[in-house]
């Protein structure tokens, strides 16, 4: 590459910028004063693409078209942030009080809802923009043509970064939002209204997001794939640049541009004989340098430690062996369990869902080993599953392997895989951490989908059958053990020593490491044991599909897994297993019942979040409370009865 | 005048209140009239704390009267209370790290109140706080998180006075700063006072309390087991001994 | 001085280029509560997280009967037999009391790795015994999430003697409670202290409680030591009463006329 091409590069870098820190610093800016995560994101850029074809294709034609165009990106992104201000008021100002993990899920739930909107709206077919009128040629810069259009986004990030500034320090209402940033509580006790203050940021955030997809669409056609790989994008530049902080959001949309531009630009080198294709790197590059940035600085570039959020979910009742009654139920479930293959005359279909179920239920119960007990929120649990999927698809394919043999070292590929993340993402706590168990899942995914050769790319691996002897509904029942043995040494994990240190590290890891536990390490030793079960869910389900494709290690299976450990409820060991079974039978219904299930699927979802803010287990303890409310009265009735 | 003539600005009856499912507050009953100063005493976990949430309705579940000015606050969002002109100071600080002192009492700025009679309440700039607590006037332009403890403790009192308020609730002023901050404290608690505030404070510690204050409510177990003068309860040792343990 | 259990000697430490201790040096005996006082952000915190490793000491050392302590983790240092508390207690909200102490108990017999065997049942005994000693084995099975503040505080104190500490260290002990509590607590600490043979060390804002039960005081103000000695000593230290006691008007019965006189009427 010679220096005309890397600087034309660096230029388009700069213009990639541009979108990118407009979609992250609005993610911040919601993150840092509401304390959301707003999954939803992504969406609203997409909305901000979608709205602004619209417009202008209706205004942006004819001999107004130059102010029709400029117009349109304009009102677009104030259509975006009116929508933002409703869902802030109509959905999020209820939930504000809720554990982190379920404002996330709402969400997500507000993925599915607004992808399938747009599905119904604008149909399946990519969007392309018209060109910006004045800007639709290009300009002769070190002896190439470049396309015009990137000035402009050149110039609109910093602009935009500018304008947020003064607004953030020089005005009253930037003051308040900073203090809210902060503390919410106590800027309300000081008789400001907050919930005025929450709707202006959420509505600007979303603003920003749509203008960001507004000023892309000339360069990108408008999609339904784009909110997911947005969002994935944002997070990173986010988390790269500190939770919270504008700069950073900025700094770290510079970096991961140029470092992107620059991997397209030098292409494919050929290395000491190796072919390294860098333009393929593009799609885990950024992942490398959050995963690197996070090491070096956990809070990002500019951020600083979060503090612990006032309205954290309620303390956890202490662990109580399960009662007789508990024993009897588990064993009546598995007896049951146990006979579904017998109903194949009546119901054939019911073996199969339930075999998805075990399935699903060992990928919950794994994640919520970290998630409630080791108190590390995964967004990637997914890259376990993947990897015991494939690993199993690569052993018994590639090596050969028979395929007990390979049901048996395929999670330990897994558990390699998450003994080798878990040794970075432990050093983090939180929303970090998070974020990088999200990064590495992508990294998994992205080398999946890009090394043809063994993986099959995009298309997966097929014939991946157990053998003769373990098939049809012998291989239900070894599912069906291998998920019951799984499970029942899980919970005896947690009731021994190592959980009670899992827990003493998430409820107080100071005074955990002042009483000689090694917190980090053993986070670690749970990271990698959620990964093996992780992995052997992944495997199970291999031999019982015959394949598998990039989807097992996607964003939404490891939201997939999420859903159902937060719909069971996080503070109950049997919370996932509840929470699997609900989401199966749930998702191959709505699945069933109409084109649009992901809208159908969200609004669930949502009506679940805001009914049952403790899961659907928590459902009996909410029951107990209102119970142990009721009581007392009852008591004084009979007592003054008595008298 | 003295002020146990004064008319009410505070009366509170019948106030519970909960933690999740806990009882903590049992029909705490208490008032504060204009130019007063009242301390809340008792032990930790008696509900001092929790009685000033529950005025300021910081709590999400309390039941009861809360009358300010004539007007039942009872079931109103914090900072609609905060607007009605009841200032609240809490006990551990939770001022604005990042933001610079100016910026700090910028956040607690409110339009300048009157009384019901038509005459004006006391109005605080951020000049005349300067004045009341100097360290802060030579500190303006630093940051909230790089001051010391007892400096914090001046900026959260004084970002509450930017709100002009008619009654301030102070909680804990003394707990956890050296004895001579405390001191301090104790000094602008006095100079507030001459100036005609009125103050509902939180308070553990005794000698603290009885410079300061004019009457004492004693809260035990979230119920209040005493009211007086402060002189009376000076010389209470029996209430002194069951309730404060001093 | 021989005999010491814990020797602190030209104690430094900087924070990018400010000064946050600097050169502080003193003794502690086995027996002893040594006080440790001084205005908010005079050094005491930094002071302490050094002697329990959670800091490294820019300069100086800590020793620990002969060994140094500076470099080493705070895990090491524990198992050594350095204990600590927190000035905002801090318990596993989510165990019960018992529960608490037994996890001390287990960690200081090295099982946390064990992964089949039920916790429940391991060292409940020696827990319950550790309870007795603060006075805590009746509410031994409830939920630590639901106690009084200066219940916790207990459970912390039987946590911390779960190793059989030589050198306890305690963060502001009586913070948050009643006066009655605190000397309860601190006669409780006392008396361990005799029993044991133990050494405390305890940072407090109290004056109350540090004349009434600590045999030795000494004063950080800016990073540096300015006084040592017996409560009299201090109570009488001219600089002392400048940068942090006052008048005494807060913690000390001030004869009656003087309270008159300043309340206004």
């Amino acid at each position: 590459m010679d220096l005309s091409a890397l600087l034309a590069q660096l230029l388009n870098g700069l213009a990639g910028a541009s979108s990118l820190f407009l979609v992250a610093t609005g993610l911040s800016l919601i993150f840092g004063v509401t304390r959301i995560v707003n999954f939803a994101h992504g969406s609203f850029f997409m909305l901000g693409m979608y709205v602004s074809y619209s417009l202008i294709e209706r205004i942006g034609v004819g001999p107004w078209r130059a102010v029709g165009f400029w117009g349109a990106l304009v009102l677009a992104a104030l259509a975006v942030g009116l929508l933002g201000a409703l869902v802030e008021i109509l959905l999020l100002r209820r939930i504000y009080k809720a554990p982190e993990l379920f404002q996330l899920l709402a969400t997500f739930a507000l993925v599915l809802v607004f992808n399938d909107a747009a599905l119904w709206i604008w149909g399946p077919e990519d969007l392309l923009g018209r060109r910006a009128p004045g800007l639709e040629g290009a300009i002769q810069l070190f002896g190439r043509a470049y396309p015009s259009y990137n000035l402009f986004l050149i110039v609109i990030g910093p602009a935009i970064f500018g304008l947020l500034w003064m607004l953030l320090t020089k005005t009253r209402w930037g003051v308040m939002v900073r203090a809210a940033t902060h503390d919410r509580e106590m800027l309300g006790a000081l008789g400001v209204n907050q919930a005025w203050l929450f709707t202006g940021v959420f509505a600007l955030g979303c603003m920003l997001a749509g203008l960001g997809g507004a000023v892309q669409l000339p360069r990108q056609p408008a999609s339904l794939t784009v909110d997911i790989s947005t969002i994935g994008d944002a997070f990173v530049v986010v988390v790269v640049g500190g939770m919270g902080s504008i700069p950073g959001a900025f700094l770290a949309s510079l970096l991961i541009a140029e470092v992107k531009a620059i991997c397209i630009g030098i292409g494919t080198v050929h290395l000491a004989g190796i072919e390294i294709s860098f333009s393929k790197l593009t799609l885990v590059v950024e992942f490398l340098i959050m995963a690197v940035v996070l090491v070096i600085r956990p809070w990002g570039l500019l951020g600083r430690l979060q503090a612990t959020s006032r309205n954290s979910a309620p303390v956890e009742a202490p662990l109580k062996p399960g009662s007789n009654w508990f024993r009897m139920t588990v064993i009546g479930v598995f007896l049951l369990m146990a006979m579904l293959p017998m109903l194949d005359q009546s119901l054939p279909y019911a073996a199969v869902l339930g075999q998805d179920i075990l399935v699903a239920a060992l990928f919950a119960v794994s994640l919520h080993f970290m998630m409630g007990p080791g108190g590390m929120h995964s967004f990637g649990h997914s890259a376990y599953y993947g990897l015991g999927s494939y690993g199993a698809a690569i052993l018994v394919k590639l090596a050969f392997m028979p395929m007990p043999l390979a049901m048996l070292v395929a999670p330990l590929v897994a558990g390699l895989g998450a003994l080798l993340f878990g040794w970075f993402c432990v050093r983090l706590s939180g929303v970090y951490l998070a974020m990088l168990t999200l990064a590495f899942s992508q990294i998994v995914w992205s080398v999946v989908f890009q090394w043809d050769a063994v993986t099959g790319g995009s298309n997966g691996m097929v014939g991946i059958w157990p053998e003769d002897w373990l098939s049809g509904t012998r291989y239900y029942y070894l599912t069906l053990v291998l998920v019951g043995l799984s499970v029942y040494a899980l919970r005896r994990f947690v009731f021994a020593p190592f959980g009670y240190a899992m827990r003493a590290g998430r409820d107080s890891s100071l005074r955990a490491e002042a009483i000689g536990i090694d917190v980090k390490l053993v986070q670690w030793l749970a990271f990698t044991i959620a990964g093996v079960f992780g992995g052997l869910a992944g495997t199970l389900y291999i031999f019982s599909k015959g394949s598998v494709s990039p989807d097992v290690i996607s964003v939404s299976k490891s939201v997939d897994g999420l859903v159902m450990v937060l719909l069971g409820g996080i503070q109950s060991l049997t919370g996932p297993v509840i929470g699997a079974a609900v989401f199966g039978v749930l998702q191959d219904w709505v699945m069933r019942a109409t084109d649009y299930w992901r809208a159908l699927f969200g609004g669930i979802i949502l009506f679940l979040v805001l009914a049952f803010p403790e899961g659907l287990a928590g459902i009996s303890r909410q029951i107990e409370t209102l119970w142990q409310l009721y009581r007392p009265a009852v008591g004084v009735v009979r007592r003054e009865k008595l008298t | 005048m003295t002020a146990s003539v004064n008319p009410i600005l505070l009366d509170v009856s019948g106030l519970n209140a909960w933690y999740g499912a806990a009882h903590i507050l049992f029909d705490v009953a208490l008032n504060v009239r204009r130019g007063e100063v009242i301390s809340l005493m008792g032990r930790n976990g008696a509900g001092k704390s929790t009685t000033l949430k529950a005025i300021m309705g910081l709590l999400s579940r309390s039941e009861g009267q809360i009358n300010f000015l004539g007007q039942d606050i009872a079931g109103k969002a914090p900072f609609q209370v905060a607007r009605m002109g009841l200032g609240f100071v809490p006990e551990d600080r939770r001022i604005f790290p990042d933001l610079t002192v100016t910026e700090n009492l910028e956040t607690g700025r409110q339009a300048p109140r009157q009384w019901a009679d038509g005459s004006a309440a006391l109005n605080w700039t951020p000049d005349a706080l300067y004045e009341l607590f100097p360290n802060l006037g030579r500190m303006q332009d630093r940051r909230g998180g790089q001051m010391s403890g007892g400096e914090q403790q001046m900026l959260t009192v004084a970002r509450t006075l930017m709100g002009n308020p008619l009654l301030v609730l102070l909680d804990e002023p003394s707990e956890g700063v050296a004895p001579v901050i405390v001191e301090q404290m104790a000094h602008m608690i006095l100079a507030l006072k001459a100036r005609g505030a009125s103050i509902l404070l939180s308070e553990q510690n005794f000698h603290f309390a009885r410079l300061v204050s004019d009457r004492a409510y004693v809260l035990e177990k979230g119920q209040i087991m005493y009211e007086g003068s402060m002189q009376d309860l000076t010389h209470n040792s029996e209430i002194q001994r069951a309730y404060l343990s001093v | 001085m021989s005999g010491a259990l814990l020797e602190v000697r030209d104690l430094y430490m900087a924070f990018g280029g400010v000064c946050a201790v600097d050169g502080i040096t003193f003794d502690l005996h086995p027996g002893e509560l040594l006080a440790l006082i001084g205005p908010n952000g005079a050094g005491k915190s930094t002071t302490f997280n050094m002697v329990n490793g959670q800091l490294r000491a820019s300069g100086g050392s800590v020793r620990l009967a002969e060994q140094e302590l500076v470099g080493m983790k705070p895990r090491a240092i524990w198992r050594l037999g350095v204990g600590r508390t927190f000035q905002i207690a801090a318990t596993f909200a989510s165990f019960t009391v018992v529960e608490n102490v037994q996890m001390a108990v287990m960690s200081h017999q090295q099982q946390i790795f064990s992964l089949w065997r039920p916790a429940a049942n391991r060292y409940r005994d020696e827990a319950l015994m550790l309870l007795k000693q603060v006075g805590m084995d009746a509410q031994a099975d409830r939920a630590c999430s639901e106690l009084a503040y200066g219940d916790i505080k207990r459970v912390e104190l039987a946590m911390a003697l779960a190793n059989n500490p030589r050198l306890l260290l305690m963060d502001e002990p009586t913070a948050g409670m009643a006066p009655r509590e605190r000397n309860e607590l601190m006669a409780l600490t006392k008396r361990l202290v005799v029993e044991r043979g133990m050494a405390v060390l305890f940072t407090e804002h109290s004056m109350d409680v540090v004349f009434a039960h600590a045999d030795r005081i000494i004063v950080l103000a800016r990073g540096k030591l300015i006084a040592e000695g017996e409560a009299d000593e201090i109570r009488s230290h001219p600089k002392v009463k400048e940068v942090y006691f006052g008048n005494g008007l807060t913690f000390e019965h001030p004869p009656e006329p003087a309270v008159a006189a300043r309340i206004p009427a």
